[in-house]
Parts: structure tokens; C-alpha cells; sequence
């Protein structure tokens, strides 16, 4: 078993016929997900990747696939309506992969989505999720670095979650589900709301969660560790390095005031009893020791 | 996107809110003119992107417009360093000349994005000025706050509930609500970060006036108004930063001396922090991105290679839509096309074509080391 997306999933890309996306949703359908259309408006009606079929809009894709997931490719300019069309048409879980939507819009769709049941939006800004032993991955993180496996990992970033499950995977550490929620100051889905799936997650037994300066998400999650989770957790906060106010790409990432800083985030984990990965080179061995304990 | 206190001054002017009489002066002539008109009496505030200017000796009262001539003269070109301008210092690119105001209190009101209660939110205190972070961490419950509905907008009846908690005296609510509804106006309008006045100054005369003011655009919106990109000042950045910026690469410039080339923002970070333990740390950030050509990875060492504080080069790609063997021959364009060549260069590849990438920089005939990880980097880097 596996959070978020499983074996069952099925997976309309939107944005298919364009560059990225018909370049990722191959990638997804060489790792083994049952993706199940695209949606391009103007393009309904013909096929694309071999047999795939590609669909005017969201309402009749949704009702002739029964697609429960969507990952969208569409530029930050236009993700938030295509974000909006998924919801209305039924879509239970929304990736979205995009950079640069504007905060204002972020929070516009957020607010939509709050007021839905059982939708859950990951991202934007984000990898996406995968889990191995399904074989599903819908995002674009290199499938084949990934392993099956029992350790669950949730990160800010994208290339720094490769960079975990490259080291677990090196010491023959596999993989439950890996999640990156995303890169921008106000995201879909957060640390906690990922911690309570891992926590009732019966083939998940330990968690990585990797987090950066910036903002207080990080904290919010160690309360929720202290208080509420059941399993081990290892935890490594970037950006030490990082002067304070300067923005560091990732624009939740800037130092504005005592609660952002690594220092701070570090010492709430550590409160929390996570095993503080000291350094990024020492993911893969600080997980290593703590299933060895 | 940030501007200057001048332009957010104008900008606040536009809408009907008082902002101190004066000017920008781009020189010591338009200075003494300005201040003449003032009637001698004025402030001289530099123009920089940054707060604590006070301090740092940029803001100045003087007595006549000979003083503000010679004051200016003395700002405008010079370099400004305040707490949060970095080791090198801002350019002062102009002087703003004001009336002097006489402040008898002092009122904070900002604006922006509160990703914890996913809105936005006003923030309105009557115990402004520059001690205002001090007392947001001492007294935080003397800063009233009120969270705005990202799709209704800020409410007439909040506006007014923010004022009364704040308590502002009642023959200046009406102002306020009036100051209050343009600011969020603006914010809304150019899809900002942050709008700012501190101090909203009360004057002697029983005026509002923003006597500071501080408008930032959030980067990822200036497509829907792309006229205020001419109110970007490129003098006020890092060279480096800005050239970065024309390539569309993530990139700060920073106290230490290894250069860092990664791809993605959190893996560049990690890697900084890596180098720290054992050398003077990052001499920069630098996010080449996913998608990126070897053109933009040869621009991006180019980058590199041109800043003078770098002795030793990291790049460290995890390829994943980027490919290795495309960051390989963009570094190898890079060093071609270079002056100073002789710099350590460590290299670690992973993910997508590293095999390649490796391969194609061991035939350029480059002296690079490899790492296999970011542990032997980091050994690498102390040993280079």
C-alpha cells in the first residue's frame, strides 16, 4: 500500500499535447501509471503517445475515463483555471507542477478548494508524488531511482527529494511514497496534512521529511510529531548557509523574521524527537541508524 | 520586485494619499532646486533598497538648500551600507528632498500574504516607527491584525472593526478608513507582496501623511502589469544578479568563495550548506533550473567564472528532466569561451545521462575532480 496515489489510480494529464507534458505523461506511462487520457482544449478527439486518447475538457474526460487524479502542465499563467476545471469536474487529487504562479492566484484557488471535500491539491511548484512498490508515479522525478520499500519521504524541494531517495535507495532502502509538496510560500498540501497519511499508512513505517527556511511550516509539523506521530522521523532543514531577507529561488524560502530560520526549525524537530540529519550527504545513513534502533 | 520609496510614494499620491511635499533628485542641482522651493528646510533621504537607511547615515534634516545641494553631493554615486545591504553596499542613485514633517505620533500599517491562515492580511498598530519588528516579537498583541478573503477582498465592516481595535483616535477613523481601502486598492490592483507605510506620520496639524513607504511586486505577477517593470532601478542590484536574471537563472550572490552550480532551489541550498563545513562556504546561489539548455548552463558558468571571489567551482546536478550530458557540455562551452580557467572545478553528477556527462567532461581535457557524492564533494572542496 501507499498514500495519495496507488495501483488504482487514474491519471488525466492536462496539458498533454504540449511539450512537458506529453514528455512526462510518457515518462509516467513507462513507470507503470494507468494514465488514462489528457486534456487539451481544441485538440479533443484525437489520440496521442501511441493510444491515448486526448480530450476537448475536463467534464467529459472525467466522465468517460472515471480519472480520479489529475496532473496538470499547463503554464503558471493558466494553471488556477485549469486547477478550477478539475475540481468541478470531479477530480479528487490535483498535481500541479508548475513554477511562478502568482501568490494572489495561489491563494484564490486554495480558498476554492478548502470549501470541497475530499480534494486534495499537492503543490504548485512540486515534483509530484510517486510510490514504487504500485508502480505509479504521477510527477517528474526520475522513476528509476526509486525502490520499493517502507520509508515514506516528504520534502519541499524536487531535486533534494532525488537526492534522499537516491541515498536510501543506495543502501538498499526502498520507498513507500514520496511526496514533494512543493517549492511556494502557500501550497496545497502541507507537512502535517502528509504526516497523518504516513501515520495511518500500515506499509509505511518511518518517515524522511525534508524542509527549508522560511515560513513556519516545519514547526507546525513537529507539533503535530510530538503530539500525534506514532512512527520514527528523520529530519533535515536546508539553507543553514542562507543570509537572512535574502530570497533563495524558492520564494518561500526568504528569512523575514526569528521563526523561518534553520536554527529554530532545527531545535522544534529535534524537540519533537526526530533524528536531526546533520548534513545532506547523511540522509540515507541517518535513516540507516534509525531502523537500526 | 522591489522600488524605490520615491516611486511608492508617487504611487500612493496617485490614489489621494498624503505623502510629504518634495522630489526626487537624480543630481545636487535638481536637489537644491527641490529643497529652494521647500524653502531651504528639508530632508535628504537616499535611495537605496533597503530599511535602516536612518543609521547608516542616508537620511539627513537640513537647514538650507546649500546643505541639501552638499548632502546630495555627497550621497548621490556613493555606496550605502546598512544591515541589510551586504558587504558591498548599495549605490545611492538619488536623493529624495522632503518637507520636514512634525510627527506628534506615529501609525504602521502594512499588507501582504499570510501563508499560515491562507489570506492576506492588514496589519494596523498605533505604536509605529522604526522599532516596529521589536515590538511585533515583545508586544505582539499591539499590532491588530485582520485576515482578508482572498477571493471577497478586505470588507468595508473589517476596515473599520481594524481601526477601532487599534485604537485610532475617532476624528482621524475616517482618514484612516480612506488610507486603509486605497493601500489595499493598490495591493490588489498590482498583485503586491507588500505595501508599507512606517511611519503613517500624525502631524501637528492633525494630518495623516506616509511619511515612509515601501511597495513590493510579487516577480511571478508583473506579466499582468508589465509596465511597472520600468520602475525597476538594475543599479541597485548585483551586476552578476542582474545578468543572471536576463538568463532566467535563479542566482544570489554571496559572502563566500565556491561557486555553486545546481539545479533546483532546495538541492542548491543543501549544497551550500555543504560547502560550509569545510570552506568559507557559497560564494553564490544558483538554481540553472529543470528545463535547462546548454546554452543557459554555459551562461550560468559563465557567471561563475566572473565573479572574482570565486576559488573553487561545485556543480552538483541531479539530473531528472535535466540531463547530465547537456550540463556537461554547457560547462565545457563555459570554460572554452573563459579567461581564468585555472580554478578548481568539482564536479558531481547523478540521475538522468550521468554516466555520460561524466564521460563527455573526462574527453574535454577540463581538470575536474569528481565526486561521487556529496560527501566526496564536500572532501573535495576542503582539499582544493
Amino acid at each position: 500500500m501507499s498514500i495519495i496515489i496507488d495501483k488504482n489510480t487514474r491519471v488525466l494529464v492536462q496539458g498533454i499535447t504540449g511539450k512537458e507534458g506529453s514528455f512526462h505523461a510518457t515518462k509516467c506511462l513507462e513507470y507503470g501509471t494507468r494514465i488514462v487520457g489528457g486534456v487539451t482544449p481544441g485538440k479533443g478527439g484525437t489520440k496521442v503517445l501511441g493510444n491515448i486518447e486526448v480530450y476537448e475538457n475536463m467534464k467529459v474526460a472525467v466522465k468517460e475515463t472515471k480519472a480520479n487524479t489529475s496532473l496538470v502542465f499547463v503554464p503558471p499563467a493558466f494553471s488556477p483555471d485549469a486547477i478550477f476545471e478539475a475540481v468541478d469536474a470531479g477530480i479528487r487529487t490535483i498535481i500541479v507542477i508548475a513554477e511562478g504562479i502568482p501568490v494572489s492566484d495561489t491563494l484564490r484557488v486554495i480558498r476554492n478548494i478548502r470549501t470541497k471535500e475530499n480534494v486534495r491539491l499537492i503543490g504548485p511548484n512540486c515534483p509530484g508524488v510517486i510510490s514504487p512498490g504500485d508502480k505509479c508515479k504521477v510527477g517528474i522525478m526520475p522513476g528509476n531511482i526509486h525502490m520499493p520499500g517502507r520509508v515514506g519521504i516528504v520534502s519541499r524541494s524536487g531535486t533534494l527529494t532525488y537526492e534522499a531517495v537516491a541515498q536510501l535507495t543506495h543502501l538498499g532502502i526502498g520507498q513507500s511514497t514520496c511526496i514533494g509538496i512543493g517549492g511556494d510560500p502557500v501550497v496545497g498540501t502541507s507537512f502535517v496534512d502528509v504526516l497523518e497519511l504516513f501515520n495511518n499508512d500500515p506499509d509505511t513505517d518511518s518517515v524522511v521529511m525534508i524542509g527549508e527556511i522560511g515560513g513556519t511550516k516545519e514547526q507546525d509539523a513537529a507539533d503535530y510529531i510530538k503530539n500525534h506521530f506514532k512512527k520514527p522521523v528523520a529530519a533535515l532543514i536546508v539553507g543553514k548557509s542562507a543570509p537572512a531577507n535574502r530570497r533563495m529561488g524558492h520564494a518561500g524560502a526568504i528569512i523575514t523574521g526569528k521563526s523561518g530560520s534553520a536554527s529554530e526549525k532545527i531545535s522544534a524537530l529535534r524537540s519533537a524527537g526526530c533524528a536531526i540529519i546533520n548534513s545532506p550527504a547523511q540522509i540515507g545513513d541517518t535513516v540507516n541508524e534509525l531502523s537500526s534502533t | 520586485m522591489r522600488i524605490h520609496e520615491y516611486q511608492a510614494k508617487e504611487i500612493l499620491n496617485s490614489v489621494g494619499i498624503k505623502v510629504p511635499t518634495g522630489g526626487n533628485a537624480e543630481n545636487p542641482d535638481e536637489a537644491f532646486a527641490l529643497a529652494r522651493k521647500l524653502g531651504g528646510r528639508c530632508v535628504v533621504k537616499a535611495q537605496v533598497y533597503s530599511g535602516g537607511r536612518g543609521k547608516a547615515g542616508g537620511v539627513k534634516l537640513v537647514e538650507t538648500a546649500e546643505d541639501s545641494k552638499a548632502e546630495a553631493s555627497r550621497l548621490i554615486g556613493s555606496r550605502l551600507f546598512t544591515e541589510q545591504s551586504g558587504p558591498n553596499g548599495l549605490l545611492v542613485s538619488s536623493v529624495l528632498i522632503e518637507e520636514p514633517v512634525n510627527i506628534i505620533g506615529e501609525i504602521y500599517i502594512s499588507i501582504l500574504a499570510n501563508p499560515e491562515t491562507e489570506t492576506h492580511i492588514a496589519m494596523l498598530s498605533k505604536f509605529g516607527g522604526i522599532d516596529i519588528e521589536e515590538l511585533a516579537e515583545k508586544s505582539p498583541e499591539k499590532i491588530k491584525r485582520c485576515e482578508i478573503d482572498p477571493v471577497y477582498g478586505l470588507m468595508e465592516y473589517q476596515t473599520r472593526d481594524l481601526i477601532y481595535e487599534a485604537g485610532i483616535d475617532i476624528d482621524k477613523r475616517k482618514s484612516m478608513f480612506r488610507i486603509l481601502s486605497k493601500m489595499y486598492e493598490i495591493y490588489s490592483k498590482y498583485d503586491c507582496s507588500l505595501i508599507e507605510i512606517n511611519p503613517l506620520a500624525i502631524t501637528d496639524a492633525g494630518d495623516l501623511v506616509a511619511a515612509d513607504a515601501k511597495i513590493l511586486f510579487d516577480d511571478d505577477a508583473l506579466y499582468k502589469n508589465s509596465e511597472l517593470l520600468e520602475l525597476r532601478d538594475i543599479g541597485q542590484e548585483d551586476p552578476l544578479e542582474s545578468l543572471a536574471r536576463e538568463h532566467d537563472i535563479s542566482y544570489v550572490k554571496l559572502d563566500g568563495d565556491v561557486g555553486c552550480m545546481v539545479n533546483g532551489a532546495g538541492l542548491a541550498m543543501a549544497t551550500m550548506d555543504v560547502t560550509t563545513s569545510s570552506s568559507s562556504g557559497p560564494a553564490n546561489f544558483l538554481d540553472v533550473g529543470g528545463g535547462a539548455s546548454p546554452d543557459k548552463v554555459c551562461e550560468a558558468m559563465k557567471i561563475i567564472l566572473s565573479d572574482n571571489d570565486v576559488k573553487k567551482i561545485l556543480v552538483n546536478i541531479f539530473g531528472g528532466i535535466l540531463r547530465c550530458d547537456l550540463v556537461a557540455t554547457g560547462i565545457i562551452n563555459a570554460f572554452v569561451s573563459a579567461e581564468s580557467k585555472d580554478v578548481p572545478l568539482i564536479v558531481r553528477m547523478a540521475g538522468t545521462n550521468a554516466e555520460q556527462g561524466v564521460s563527455i567532461l573526462q574527453q574535454s581535457g577540463l581538470k575536474i575532480i569528481f565526486a561521487q557524492n556529496l560527501d566526496e564533494a564536500a572532501i573535495a572542496i576542503g582539499e582544493n
